[in-house]
């Protein structure tokens, strides 16, 4: 980028600024409803500036719990939503990571039979065996708890994968040296492989925690309880049909709070990932 | 401080592939032993057999005359240098060195002291704070050797420790991890591909060919008395002339034709071999009595200064003089080849040395 012209800069700073509007705006003004009145909101058109009910919006969402959703408060969504995306998250990651290093670096009777069987679970969505899923948890009685939400989207054949291939990369002499080093399968695990491993840990995290926040079909069946549920649901349950029994201001007050953990995640990891790649070696 | 003994071993793999068909050798107390054998000869299997990175099909592999074959590596007390150094990528090298220790459960100011010793001898003092990648070629050898060292282990395994560095570097490394050997007076094994780092490392040489031991001995037995076709032309750069002899009615023939002057000293000789040193160049025509007189055409001049090698055709081979300082020959010259009787090589249909 040295050496361009005034004119060309100018060209791109535009596209950029206009890029950022398309994609800001609407968030912006949902921000905006959120900080209204119910009745602001109803009397179209929208103010373009935030208005005075900010405080009273957020602590009434947060707090206050709402009718449409049985009276929970957002606060309690937010607490069940983060326990079960956390739940997935760190769950997926560990079994994955802990099913790879087997896979590579232990000869054992089957492995390329468990590898395959790990693989094809990759074409079975969680759609396709909702009902068996469903009828076992039932079974378990584990409706409505937050095992029930996290435990049948814990395994991951993707994460195993993307472990597999990168364990792979690792050089059979670093495997050897630890070995004559007097490491045995736990010290090489947590010694070397975890920390080479930390920013593929922490791009999954990422991934993973998105993934579990933005679940919809399972913890809709799986919660019956108002108090079991996700923001995400919570969400689609507080819009009604008729405009008129939604309490819009806090719809987008809770628009607003469900977005915030997942940017807080990427944000906060992006700085850790630029760490990861800057320490990183090889 | 530790004997090593391989006692027949033999490695087959699942596949039915045999790596090392059957290889006995002795290593004695505070020897430098070398394996040198062109890839694929089972030398680094047999390294890592001894390191109990691999296991053993049959024999047995003794330290300090206990056997190790159900030992696993940790517990047979050696340290390894491997070929691509294999530091662990994100430890400092004041970790990479220490770990071993740590593992064992050494008490931590020994180790302190320990791994800044190895380093001060190392001159690696400065660099304890660093991570492998910051580290040049050479840098990283060394702490290889000083994870090595720190240990103070009963045997060195060294695989091709010096085959990433260059040219230059190699020569340097070579002479230091010599002197390291002898100065600390561990036992070792030292697996190579390259002859020079053999002749000039090895106490005792093994030359491998095949899964087998083609010949073992000091390195200059070896390189004066080759058992075979196979070690004379390994061992030496540039390698020995070898000349396919046929028998005739009239005696010993080389390959176009051309009869020897003289009767070959055994009578089952197939090859007749001489080094690239051992023989002189003369434009004249006499030659003392009993010596191989071959006329020969030479086709390249390589000059490396204190020598010049002359790569000629002569009795349908291509073989190689080497002449001190500047040659006097250019390409296209008819010249004589002479070798003396008493340098001259002999080697049957197998290629087994004889006389």
């Amino acid at each position: 980028m040295i050496g361009q012209s005034p004119l060309r800069t100018v060209i791109a700073h535009a596209v950029l600024i206009l890029g950022i509007l398309i994609v800001a705006f609407p968030i912006y003004y949902t921000f905006v409803a959120s900080t209204q009145t119910l009745q602001t909101i109803l009397r179209p058109p929208l103010p373009l500036l935030p208005g005075d009910q900010f405080w009273n919006n957020y602590t009434e969402a947060l707090f206050g719990g709402v009718g449409r959703i049985g009276g929970v408060s957002v606060g309690r969504l937010l607490l069940n939503t983060t326990i079960m995306a956390l739940g997935i998250a760190v769950g997926k990651i560990f079994i994955s990571i802990l099913s790879a290093y087997a896979i590579v670096f232990f000869r054992f009777p089957l492995r390329m039979t468990f590898f395959w069987l790990i693989f094809i679970t990759l074409m079975l969505p969680v759609e396709v065996r909702i009902l068996p899923t469903y009828k076992v948890m039932v079974d378990l009685g584990m409706i409505d708890t937050y095992a029930g939400l996290i435990i049948p989207l814990i395994a991951s054949a993707t994460a195993t994968l993307l472990f597999r291939q990168f364990f792979m990369t690792i050089p059979g002499e670093l495997v050897e040296a630890a070995r004559v080093d007097g490491a045995g399968p736990w010290r090489f695990f947590f010694d070397i492989l975890l920390p080479l491993s930390r920013t593929n840990i922490a791009a999954l995290f990422v991934i993973l925690f998105i993934y579990g926040w933005t679940q919809y079909l399972w913890p809709l069946l799986v919660t019956n309880s108002s108090n079991m549920n996700t923001i995400v649901i919570a969400l689609r349950k507080m819009v009604s049909f008729a405009d008129a029994d939604t309490q819009w201001h806090l719809v987008m007050v809770t628009a607003m709070l469900a977005i915030v953990p997942p940017i807080l995640v990427v944000v906060l990891m992006q700085r850790w990932f630029v760490r990861g790649l800057v320490d990183s070696e090889k | 401080m530790a004997t090593v003994d391989l006692k027949d071993v033999k490695k087959v793999y699942p596949s039915g592939f045999e790596a090392v068909k059957g290889v006995s050798i002795a290593v004695p107390d505070r020897q430098l032993c070398v394996l040198v054998g062109p890839s694929g000869c089972g030398k680094s299997t047999l390294l890592r057999m001894i390191a109990g990175l691999e296991t053993i099909s049959s024999g047995t592999v003794a330290i300090d005359g206990k056997i190790v074959n159900s030992i696993g590596p940790t517990e047979r007390d050696i340290a390894m240098v491997f070929q691509n150094y294999a530091l662990y990528p994100h430890m400092k090298v004041y970790d990479n060195m220490a770990y071993g220790l740590r593992n064992r459960g050494t008490p931590k100011d020994e180790i302190d002291s320990r791994v800044r010793a190895t380093a001060k001898i190392l001159e690696l003092s400065a660099l304890l704070d660093r991570r492998p990648r910051e580290l040049s070629g050479g840098q990283r050898q060394r702490v290889a050797m000083g994870r090595a060292i720190v240990r103070n282990p009963r045997v060195f395994l060294f695989d091709e420790p010096l085959s990433n560095l260059d040219a230059k570097l190699r020569g340097q490394m070579r002479v230091e991890i010599k002197n390291l050997q002898r100065s600390l007076g561990v036992t070792s094994v030292y697996v190579t591909h390259d002859q020079l780092e053999a002749m000039t490392l090895a106490d005792i040489l093994v030359v491998m060919n095949g899964g087998l031991v083609e010949q073992m001995g000091a390195p200059l037995d070896i390189y004066e008395r080759p058992a075979s076709t196979f070690v004379a032309s390994f061992i030496g750069a540039p390698p020995m002339n070898l000349l396919a002899l046929t028998e005739s009615a009239s005696g010993a023939v080389l390959a176009d034709g051309t009869a020897i002057a003289f009767a070959p000293r055994e009578a089952r000789a197939a090859t007749l071999g001489f080094r690239p040193e051992d023989a002189d160049v003369t434009f004249n025509a006499e030659a003392p009595p009993g010596a191989l007189v071959l006329p020969a055409l030479v086709e390249a001049v390589e000059p490396v200064g204190a020598e010049s090698f002359l790569h000629c055709a002569a009795g349908g081979n291509r073989i190689v003089v080497r002449v001190a300082g500047r040659a006097t020959a250019t390409v296209g010259n008819q010249l004589r080849v002479v070798a003396k009787a008493e340098k001259l090589h002999w080697f049957d249909q197998a290629g087994k040395r004889v006389g």
